[in-house]
């Protein structure tokens, strides 16, 4: 029997032998340590996730930075002032894949390139949702963002998704929101949405990058961090608390780069297309399929901000639309492969769309309102709101018909089933986009 | 039993010379400073305390780094379009005139390409001259300053503004609180990051009235709703043109305002001057100063906060004393014998700025790449010029999280090593680290001790971490060093026994 309150326990190496046994320990142990020993003994147990049964949900977010044209994602081809708005880069009506089905998407289509979304919309695991914005739409880039990180219309204040951890957490250390990585964006920098006031995302752009690049200097150098690296436990006893927490904090780092690192090692089940939102969405399967006890994972693609020579059934943006479609698309035949479909919705937003007409430029300016995607299962399939209209605009520009917050309220409620008054900062009649469990 | 419950001395009476040595000395030159060298530990440690306070705060004396040329920065990038560029505009809209609309966006795109280059440029030459000068604490003064008075590149989008601003705090660093007060409500950025150049009499705009109360100087509790919307009326006029404060007489509301009690036609320093009567405003400034220098106040209720406290209101008394004078509050904390209480001791985490430059200042790393370093910066929470918020920087354990650890670790590593994550800075071979410098310090103390992997092991944790390293971490460390020098010291085993200490959680304290 092993003494759980020798040095030797608290150690990485040890935690990875023998991780189950530590469920209970003192307050030495990071919370979480005791969040994954929790995991793995359900997992071992056999009350893990059930292939079609949503429990241990997990939301991906993807980000389409730079303001996606909206117009030219779902296309109005039943409207002619569309056309005439947009003579060089409209979409025909001939290769728009239409989305007309049980009374929803009438005279809308999606671009053509989006060949893997339309599969996924016939089999009932898309929700369109139309002319989506806020009030006084801002047309900076940057604030506008910010406005969709926060879910409010100042662009201030703490990320949504970060508020969400936020509440969870509360007063709950070791739930399973509130592991060591319950959040993990992929990309340079953790975007603001996932940053609480204390909740803080893990972050990489490539798991390589999680990890001290020392490793890579010679096995010598290797050798001594891993001897040092089962020292802080030794220290945690006589520990001044800024120590303490620093020593905990880095047996966290040490152990989720571990896991993240192994998880991701492997082959996934399927093929991916060699885009870099796929290499994204490919790692995000792996630690979905590793079990990795993660509830949010964030994702993104940029290069939207099309303002001269976007092109329309090729080109520029047809590339983009193309390479969010294909990765989504082997995304989720990989978690049906895994069996976790089921226990994945995905969201995908932009911080604005476009403007209705083109510019100069062949391309696209700044604009309002635009649609948002939700993928997986669970979703409640079609085509939700109206297309804003093409001839009564705001300046040229479109006026949104549903507010971005009752979609986060939806998804807050419906599916991460948490509070989303408390999360959102007010109260949004939540967009009724998860299917009833 | 947690050092929660610790209590540090309360006692603000100067620290003796008998209690003067490297330790304090070591402790001085990194939070009153930016770290520093195990030479210019000594140099302090021989000094009297008086004389070692004296050296770092009367940064004057001390010949200041060179200020940049007057064209070093260009002032115009985002000159305002003149009354006819508007009026061209306007026309060019109305008649759809698809060409003319597009050289305008296009000249727009050109100019915010061109400020967004030169706001990197900005952080650039004001990291390097942190990483430089020969007078810290006026560049640690200046960035205490922007993270008050926080205010965003991110939302105003002017980089010569985020420059007027870096010079006026750099210009009353350890100047008089109530003379920036008076500043910072004339100064461009701070005025368009809280929207009170558009603030007039018909419409007063309240932003930057709550924020120089509650962030800026009073702290929430202080005044009331009411204050700030009398605030606000003080305010209005109060804006720039181009470069330059203008206050504009016609927008600005003359009529009688209560604000913190005080009763007048109140303009923008009338509401200035309501504050700086107020104690609160010294006690809330005393507190900020001791929570960037000393360590964050205990919780409310333990006998830790009580003394911690009390320190902090006769910080206050002597803000209010020297008329709101930085220098004599800032000379009477580093010098007490509660700045050098081992409660407080190692009690901070570094700032990301405190890691990277002290770092560089106090291991005489190679700077190899400013941009690199910024990165990283930015990583770890603290993107110069780019505070978060108006509410600037939370500090202390919200710099650590799983993530900023790695690039903590990994920053360190680069400065050493030149490794980054997908290989070696191209300059890496050509720039090694050089320790030779700091073993011969070693060895002026302990002749001989610089061939001995045990003893550079010890010297090594104790002057990285500022007290020894433990036993089982020194014995790892002298195996290193033992084994790339094939039983000796050589420069490979140095540089690489630096990089496995500074990824060490305890190098993260300061």
């Amino acid at each position: 029997m092993m003494d759980l309150h020798s040095s030797r326990a608290f150690t990485r190496r040890a935690f990875l032998s023998r991780g189950l046994t530590l469920a209970s320990t003192a307050w030495t142990v990071p919370a979480f340590l005791h969040a994954s020993a929790t995991a793995l003994a359900r997992q071992t147990a056999g009350a893990g996730s059930v292939p079609g049964v949503p429990q241990d949900r997990i939301l991906v977010v993807v980000q389409l930075a730079g303001g996606n044209d909206g117009l030219n994602t779902v296309v109005p081809y039943g409207d002619p002032a569309y056309y005439r708005a947009r003579p060089a880069i409209a979409i025909p009506e001939s290769s728009a894949l239409r989305l007309s089905r049980d009374g929803m998407g009438d005279g809308v289509g999606l671009h053509p390139r989006m060949t893997a979304i339309k599969e996924m919309y016939d089999r009932g695991l898309v929700t369109v949702v139309q002319g989506v914005g806020y009030p006084n739409p801002n047309r900076s880039h940057f604030k506008s963002m910010d406005i969709w990180h926060t879910a409010d219309t100042s662009g201030t204040g703490d990320g949504w998704l970060g508020r969400y951890f936020d509440n969870q957490c509360s007063g709950r250390p070791g739930g399973h929101e509130c592991s060591g990585h319950a959040g993990i964006a992929l990309g340079r920098t953790a975007p603001l949405a996932m940053q609480g006031r204390r909740f803080k995302p893990v972050s990489f752009e490539t798991p390589d990058l999680f990890r001290w690049t020392g490793l890579d200097q010679g096995d010598a150098l290797a050798r001594a961090y891993e001897a040092l690296s089962k020292e802080p436990a030794q220290a945690m006893g006589g520990a001044s608390p800024t120590e303490a927490f620093l020593l905990r904090t880095e047996l966290d780092a040490q152990i989720a780069s571990d896991r993240i690192r192994k998880a991701v090692g492997q082959r996934p089940l399927v093929a991916y297309p060699g885009s870099n939102l796929a290499r994204q969405l490919a790692m995000v399967a792996a630690m979905i399929r590793a079990g990795l006890e993660t509830r949010v994972y964030y994702v993104s693609l940029g290069g939207f901000d099309t303002h001269a020579g976007q092109g329309g059934q090729n080109g520029a943006h047809a590339n983009l639309l193309d390479q969010f479609s294909s990765a989504v698309g082997a995304f989720y035949k990989d978690l049906a492969a895994q069996g976790n479909d089921g226990r994945v919705l995905t969201m995908s937003f932009s911080e604005f769309g476009r403007r209705v007409g083109q510019n100069g430029s062949g391309g696209t300016d700044h604009g309002t309102a635009a649609p948002m995607f939700l993928f997986g299962p669970m979703v409640r399939a079609g085509v939700l709101g109206d297309h804003p209209s093409l001839s009564r605009l705001d300046n040229g520009d479109l006026i949104y018909g549903v507010d971005f917050r009752h979609v986060y309220a939806g998804i807050v409620g419906g599916w991460l089933q948490a509070d989303a008054d408390k999360v959102l900062g007010g109260r949004f009649k939540p967009a009724l986009v998860v299917k009833k469990a | 039993m947690s050092q929660d419950t610790q209590t540090p001395t309360p006692s603000l009476k100067a620290i003796g010379p008998d209690a003067w040595s490297e330790t304090q000395a070591r402790h001085l030159l990194w939070r009153a400073g930016l770290g520093g060298t195990p030479a210019q530990v000594e140099f302090l440690a021989r000094l009297s305390p008086e004389k070692a306070v004296d050296q770092l705060l009367d940064f004057e004396k001390v010949k200041g780094y060179p200020e940049p040329a007057a064209d070093e920065f260009d002032e115009s990038i985002m000159r305002p379009p003149s009354a006819e560029d508007r009026a061209a505009y306007q026309r060019a809209r109305r008649a759809q005139d698809e060409d003319f609309l597009a050289k305008v966006r296009l000249d727009r795109q050109r100019r915010e390409q061109e400020d967004r280059a030169q706001v990197q440029k900005l952080q650039r030459w004001w990291l390097k001259r942190m990483i430089e000068t020969p007078r810290p604490l006026e560049e640690k003064l200046t960035l205490f300053w922007h993270g008050h008075f926080a205010t965003s590149y991110r939302t105003i989008e002017n980089s010569y503004h985020m420059y007027l601003q870096n010079q006026l705090f750099r210009a009353n660093a350890a100047g008089n609180f109530g003379e920036l007060l008076f500043a910072i409500i004339r100064d461009p950025a701070m005025l368009a990051y809280l929207d009170n150049n558009d603030s007039t009499k018909a419409a007063p705009n309240e932003n930057l009235s709550r924020e120089l109360m509650e962030l800026f100087s009073l702290g929430e509790g202080a005044y009331t709703e009411r204050d700030i919307k009398e605030g606000a009326r003080a305010l209005t006029g109060y804006t720039f043109d181009y470069n330059t404060f203008v206050f504009r007489r016609e927008r600005h509301d003359t009529g009688t305002k209560r604000i913190l009690g005080t009763l007048g036609s109140l303009d923008g320093d009338g509401f200035v001057k309501a504050i700086l009567g107020q104690r609160a405003c010294a006690e809330f400034i005393a507190a900020k100063v001791y929570r960037y220098f000393v360590a964050e106040i205990p919780d409310p209720g333990s006998k830790a906060h009580a003394a911690v406290a009390g320190v902090v209101r006769q910080l206050a008394g002597t803000l209010l004393a020297s008329r709101y004078d930085m220098r004599p509050m800032l000379r009477r904390l580093f010098l007490s014998e509660h700045f050098y209480d081992p409660v407080n001791r190692l009690a901070r985490i570094k700032s990301p700025v405190e890691l990277v430059v002290g770092a560089v200042r106090s291991l005489k790393t190679p700077v190899r790449d400013l941009g690199i370093l910024l990165d990283a910066m930015d990583l770890m929470g603290q993107a110069i010029m780019f505070p978060p918020s108006v509410k600037g920087w939370d500090g202390g354990r919200s710099w650590i999280n799983t993530s900023t650890m790695f690039v903590r670790e990994n920053i360190l590593n680069f400065l050493l090593t030149g490794k980054t994550p997908h290989g070696y800075d191209p300059l890496a071979r050509s720039e090694p680290y050089d320790p030779t410098p700091l073993l011969a310090e070693l060895t002026e103390r302990e002749p001989g001790a610089d061939r001995d992997p045990a003893r550079v092991a010890a010297f090594l944790l104790g002057f990285a971490f500022g007290r020894p390293g433990r036993a089982g971490q020194a014995a790892v460390i002298a195996d290193y060093i033992a084994q790339t020098g094939d039983g000796g010291v050589t420069p490979a085993g140095v540089t690489g026994a630096l990089a496995l200490i500074t990824s060490l959680p305890e190098y993260q304290q300061v």
